[in-house]
């Protein structure tokens, strides 16, 4: 990961108890959140959960129904689109097709009055700081896909925003390209210093890119933190569910108190674990669940005092630098899945070996 | 943007807005003279003006005298043969365009294909004329070539004149929308035919027709409607036996001044045609449904 | 394949057939003879100049023209509105309005013509050049809003919103952005508006009184076969000149989808 810069303790965008409603369908339920200055941002959730509907709020392209959105403390309910600090990059880019690439860049410049020498130099800052020095005369309708976001995130910088908004900005990209506009991203952020705030269905590209990132389902935010927390802590099962693979055994509690709760899980047996590594269960019973790489399936010597499980590997899915198994631990009814990396001097096992599974309650979390 | 109540369609007034001026036209020129024009036919003409008491007697008129009944029935058997025919050679225009012309020439096509409907209607009627005729060309044509010994008389001033007239000038309304459903098919649906071991005619009526029918049936609708409505052709080529509803229409309007009549005429014909067309959507329901 | 070829040997008969009557106009319109038949009687202009000395032609002309440019301004002006609404748009009743505007593609032009004739008549509007005007403006607009819709419904609705994002007013956004984007649909429209409403004649015939336009005028001489060979030679420039103008506009439309970045499968309509 890239390293972020550090970022100021002042609040850049605060969404106070947010409604939106289009007709009867409630698409923003009472959001209230914090976006701090300087961060990277980022909302992510399924088709249709709201997070680009929260994001045009922010643009002026939506109206709320209920409740306030602040940006640099200043309340935005009279102030349209046109007149907010905050520029967009939308997903398909919005280049517009009949002008160049340079009168795309310098399209929010022309309100400024500036002279052409000035227009001209400023244009091509822009250019160079994406990568597109000497691109200005070309038409706009011929460029590649990575170009037009270029430009569009030129066009968009240009006139210095607090905030600069993206829409999905890569999902039209295909993976190298989108795996190297990241990074660039990512840098870029850092170079301009501007509040980011990305909207995205992938969870990867959130957890690649942001530095914290709000999970949102059916017009809610599910869960608020920094990419680390999400994927190790998620507070409630869907949350685990749609971040990375998550397996989950059935478990009762047996006793709890204030800090910690005890817990019998199917396979794994007793264990005591922490009050943050309990999450909600969002409807499907209590469980514990882990995540493929955090136990480790040994074959040979037990490891000194620690806490094993004796397991049935039932499918080898073979992935070159991984290899998933689908593992099913003595005394569950469901194979989990786990996952090893492929080392130099590792074997990858064959179905049906009996291996025994090293676990810790530490990689466990309860859903309740 | 201002903050919204909740429920409040901020889109809808815009889009009224919008839709206003030429929505207001088209009700103050359109739906209040239709809505007059009914009005009209339920009163009588008195010769210097018009006697408003509600009366059948215009309607009973028109479908009771032997006169303005035969040229009704004749009216729809003639939109009946011009959509029939219109259609039936449209269909094999539209799916060679479709089908087997590459898709940077389609649109060269489908323009040459509209041309002749943008040129003179009249002047095009007039040569229909001069084609059909006595001494005409296609007479002059046959007789050169021996085929016929005396020219034809079957092929002006009738009913065979106005078909052929009218099938000509709504071509490409009936090949434009049948050519428009073709373009829409999946072309992997039939192969998915041909794969499930259908030959290929078979799959044309299985798989390519059925997905063809919104577009035929617009064609149906589009060629159906306006022709029975149609004042020229017959005018000019239908001769005596060829005069159709909308010659009817014309003579109690600009020449007998008799307008409630003239308007039961014409509400007689929308009525039948919108009934019509209300009946053959009801038959083609089944195949109008199915994905957006 | 043998399929094909019988295919493509039908659409091209087909469009012998379409084409027959506008092929046979110039052969008439230079034939040297006063009767429109075969044989031919030899070449001639003089149909051509006679054109220049027919006494009420001239004004025809000048009716018809002024007609049919105020006509094609209006309805694309009003088409451009329509366009916008039902692409942009979602608002209540929008079914049964777009549907009354754009009925007039489907209704028989003599239903148009007395449904407005006996209103006008009724509120004692006196016929001319004017009433035509409402007439061909009613009858034009859905061939003006079907031309138009397909430019709107190209244009990504976040160009708008970019523009707006970017400091425009919405006034603004649609003057630097939209309008040249849909510039060739607008010009297609014009262009089609203009040559419906130049050939149009039975609302002309109804609703113009004693004015005269091109189609109502050649209607009238049919009647005399010495001036029929005059009308051809008429008939030959006008077709001309539509498919000098379809040109333009098919030009145009096609400019316009090449712009906003789609492909082309379609024709007019």
């Amino acid at each position: 990961m890239i390293p972020k810069a550090p970022i100021a303790d002042q609040t850049m965008i605060e969404f106070r108890d947010v409604q939106k409603w289009y007709g009867d369908y409630h698409a923003l339920r009472g959001i209230s959140a914090k976006i701090r200055a300087g961060e990277f941002f980022s909302l992510l959730g399924p088709s249709g959960c709201g997070k680009t509907t929260l994001l045009r709020t922010i643009a002026g392209f939506e109206g709320i129904s209920d409740g306030v959105v602040l940006v640099d403390g200043k309340d935005m309910a009279d102030v349209p689109a046109n007149k907010r600090p905050t520029n967009m990059m939308f997903q398909s880019y919005a280049i517009f097709p009949h002008l160049t690439v340079a009168q795309n860049v310098g399209f929010g410049l022309r309100k400024q009055r500036l002279s052409k020498d000035e227009m001209a130099r400023r244009v091509g800052e822009a250019l160079e700081m994406v990568g597109l020095e000497g691109y200005g005369a070309r038409a706009a309708h011929a460029l590649s896909g990575g170009q037009r976001q270029r430009v569009a995130l030129a066009r968009a910088l240009i006139l210095k925003p607090k905030v600069l908004l993206l829409d999905e900005p890569l999902s039209a990209l295909d993976k190298k390209m989108r795996e190297q506009m990241q990074v660039e991203l990512i840098k870029l952020q850092r170079q301009v210093g501007i509040t980011f705030i990305l909207v995205t269905h992938d969870q990867e590209e959130a957890l690649v890119m942001s530095d914290r990132i709000a999970v949102m389902f059916d017009g809610e935010i599910a869960q608020l933190s920094d990419a680390e927390t999400l994927y190790r802590r998620p507070k409630s099962r869907r949350v685990a569910e749609f971040i990375g693979t998550m397996n989950f055994l059935p478990a009762t509690v047996i006793a709890e108190s204030d800090d910690v709760v005890e817990v019998d899980a199917q396979g794994f047996g007793r264990m005591t674990l922490a009050a943050d590594q309990v999450g909600a269960d969002a409807g499907h019973g209590t469980s514990v669940g882990f995540r493929p790489e955090t136990l480790t399936i040994i074959q040979d010597a037990p490891i000194a005092g620690g806490r094993e499980v004796p397991a049935i590997i039932e499918e080898v899915v073979y992935y070159g630098d991984m290899t998933y198994y689908d593992v099913r631990i003595e005394g569950t009814e469901r194979a989990a899945r786990l996952s090893m990396r492929n080392t130099f001097n590792r074997a990858v096992l064959d179905r049906g070996a009996a291996v025994r599974i090293a676990w810790s309650p530490a990689a466990l979390i309860l859903f309740r | 943007m201002a903050r919204r109540v909740r429920g409040a369609n901020p889109e809808a007034l815009g889009g009224l807005l919008m839709i206003a001026p030429p929505a207001v036209y088209a009700l103050l020129l359109l739906a209040a003279p239709l809505l007059l024009l009914l009005v009209y036919s339920f009163w009588t003409d008195g010769y210097l003006e018009i006697i408003r008491d509600f009366t059948f007697a215009n309607y009973h008129e028109t479908w009771t005298n032997p006169l303005y009944r035969g040229v009704m029935m004749r009216s729809l058997m003639v939109s009946l043969l011009v959509t029939v025919s219109t259609v039936l050679l449209a269909f094999p225009v539209a799916y060679f365009v479709s089908f087997h012309v590459a898709p940077n020439r389609k649109s060269t096509w489908l323009f040459l294909i509209t041309i002749p409907f943008w040129t003179s209607y009249l002047i095009r009627v007039f040569l229909w004329k001069v084609i059909l005729g006595y001494n005409g060309v296609l007479n002059a044509g046959l007789l050169k070539t021996g085929i016929i010994s005396e020219p034809l008389t079957f092929l002006l001033y009738n009913t065979n004149s106005v078909v052929i007239t009218l099938a000509h000038a709504y071509a490409p309304f009936a090949i434009l929308p049948i050519f428009v459903a073709l373009e829409r098919i999946d072309r992997s649906l039939l192969e998915a035919g041909q794969d499930l071991g259908e030959s290929k005619l078979m799959t044309f009526f299985r798989v390519t027709l059925p997905l063809a029918m919104p577009g035929l049936v617009g064609a149906v609708l589009i060629v159906f409607i306006p022709t029975i409505g149609d004042y020229v052709t017959p005018q000019l080529v239908g001769g005596p036996e060829g005069r159709m509803v909308a010659n009817l229409i014309q003579l109690q309007y600009l020449r007998l001044d008799n307008y409630p009549l003239g308007s039961a005429i014409a509400i007689s014909a929308m009525g039948i045609v919108a009934l019509l067309s209300a009946v053959f959507l009801f038959m083609t329901r089944k195949y109008l449904r199915g994905p957006k | 394949m043998k399929g094909v070829a019988i295919f493509r040997a039908y659409a091209l008969a087909y469009l012998l057939f379409l084409y027959a009557p506008i092929v046979l106009l110039p052969i008439f319109a230079f034939n040297n003879g006063t009767v429109i038949a075969f044989p031919l009687q030899g070449f001639t202009l003089r149909w051509f100049a006679q054109m220049w000395t027919e006494p009420g032609l001239g004004q025809a002309v000048r009716n018809s023209l002024i007609i049919a440019v105020s006509t094609a301004v209006l309805a694309t002006m009003l088409g451009v509105f329509a366009a916008r609404a039902s692409t942009r748009y979602a608002f209540p009743a929008k079914g049964p309005l777009m549907g009354l505007i754009m009925l007039p593609l489907v209704l028989p032009e003599i239903i148009v013509a007395v449904s407005l004739l006996v209103v006008l008549l009724g509120i004692g509007v006196p016929l001319s050049i004017l009433t035509i005007i409402l007439g061909h403006v009613l009858m034009t607009t859905p061939f003006a809003i079907a031309i138009l819709s397909s430019s709107f419904q190209s244009l990504d609705r976040s160009l708008e919103e970019a523009a707006y994002d970017l400091g425009e007013t919405r006034l603004s956004a649609f003057r630097l952005v939209i309008l040249p984007l849909v510039m060739p649909g607008i010009i297609s429209s014009l262009l089609i508006s203009f040559t419906l409403s130049l050939d149009e004649f039975i609302i002309a015939f109804f609703l113009g009184g004693t004015q005269v336009t091109l189609p109502v005028y050649i209607f009238a001489q049919f009647r005399f076969p010495a001036s029929v060979p005059v009308i051809m030679a008429l008939g030959t420039i006008l077709v001309a000149l539509s498919v000098l103008l379809l040109t333009i506009a098919e030009y145009f439309r096609r400019r316009g989808i090449t712009r906003s970045g789609g492909t082309d499968t379609g024709g007019f309509l």
